[in-house]
């Protein structure tokens, strides 16, 4: 039986899909068997982030229609064998995905794998209830910023109401908050709020911190999982999540300000 | 960092993520508690006051339903202001 993760936020603009690469990647890195899936009908990204967007030839859609089985529908990544994306539909049917097809889906893709990573789109319609219905686990992505941690608190309760696990009594889903954009500088200038403000304010289990980084846009140009540049600050914030969510214990990294020396804060560096 | 934010930053913290802080506590708290609320509640509310009104001339927001719930018991409170002098059937 697979972990069904869902990655979501309400607020659109927050790293949702960044995320859902990084931790796929990640997951599968370590040897799981590891799907991530675009639920974001109708403006398809997850296959640009992951690299993939010329070897989509069946998505999603196709499959709960049946014009397409599972096998032909997946792209195994290039980097890594375990891991397989499962591309949104560019229908602009948003009722496309049914809750019986998206079930069905997840079922047959829990024989074969250990987690499917659900990418949600923005927002609280169909595609994110339906990103969200059949999870075991959630990881809100939030930016240290209002409105998107009232969307995250939002989400939250969205999650405890709206899901299999709710409607059916079944033990909760596990929420974990990933902060991301994340400035030790501005934070510790009053300008942003803190890790500590956020957590005490969504009172949830904290997964992760990714700072703000130029490598998180050098890579979705790139196509490359920001995860894999292992020398960059987010890319290594990331395998920490990934650590964490698997239950390690990591001490979180990059929530300081870097010690400057004096010439290089006199002169800018 | 320049040779300005040098001198900045020997200042105490003056930011806005503090208010930012703050207004959002309300705010969830708020969010929160309509969350847990009872989908009837507006109706009894108006159905209350229709009530009372057939009677005793109240204003409209003369009545007050409030909803509270903690571990052990949920509270429903009801709030109705009487006029001065109403008169009573």
């Amino acid at each position: 039986m697979a972990r069904i993760i869902v990655i979501t936020s309400g607020k659109g603009g927050v790293g949702k899909t960044t995320t859902s690469a990084a931790l796929a990647m990640g997951l599968a890195l370590r040897g799981n068997r590891t799907a991530v899936i675009d639920f974001d009908v109708g403006l398809r990204n997850l296959d640009l982030i992951m690299g993939c967007e010329r070897r989509v030839v069946y998505d999603f859609v196709n499959v709960i229609n049946r014009e397409a089985n599972l096998n032909q529908a997946l792209i195994r990544d290039k980097r890594c064998d375990n891991l397989y994306v499962l591309p949104a539909s560019q229908t602009r049917d948003k009722e496309a995905l049914t809750k019986e097809g998206v079930g069905t889906v997840l079922e047959e893709l829990s024989q074969t794998f250990d987690y499917i990573v659900c990418d949600s789109p923005a927002g609280i319609e169909h595609g994110a209830t339906m990103a969200m219905y059949f999870a075991d686990d959630a990881i809100v992505v939030t930016n240290p910023e209002v409105s998107s941690v009232r969307d995250s608190d939002r989400m939250l309760g969205i999650l405890s109401s709206k899901s299999r696990r709710a409607e059916t009594n079944a033990e909760p889903i596990r929420e974990f908050l990933l902060l991301t954009r994340y400035s030790p500088e501005r934070v510790a200038r009053g300008e942003m709020l803190s890790v500590d403000d956020v957590q005490e304010i969504l009172s949830l289990e904290l997964v992760g911190v990714i700072p703000e980084s130029k490598a998180v846009l050098g890579a979705s140009n790139a196509g490359v999982p920001v995860i894999l540049d292992k020398e960059s600050d987010a890319g290594q914030a990331y395998s920490d999540s990934v650590a964490r969510y698997l239950g390690e214990s990591v001490p979180h990294r990059f929530l300081e300000v870097e010690k400057k020396g004096f010439f290089s804060r006199l002169f800018g560096g | 960092m320049g040779l300005l934010d040098f001198f900045r930053s020997a200042r105490p913290n003056k930011g806005t993520a503090s208010v930012a802080k703050e207004r959002l506590q309300i705010l969830v708290a708020h969010d929160r508690a309509e969350r847990h609320r009872p989908s009837y509640l507006p109706r009894l509310q108006r159905e209350i006051l229709e009530v009372i009104r057939k009677y005793v001339d109240v204003d409209m927001n003369a009545v007050s339903v409030n909803y509270e719930q903690d571990d052990q018991h949920e509270i429903l409170e009801l709030n109705i202001i009487l006029p001065d002098g109403a008169q009573r059937a």
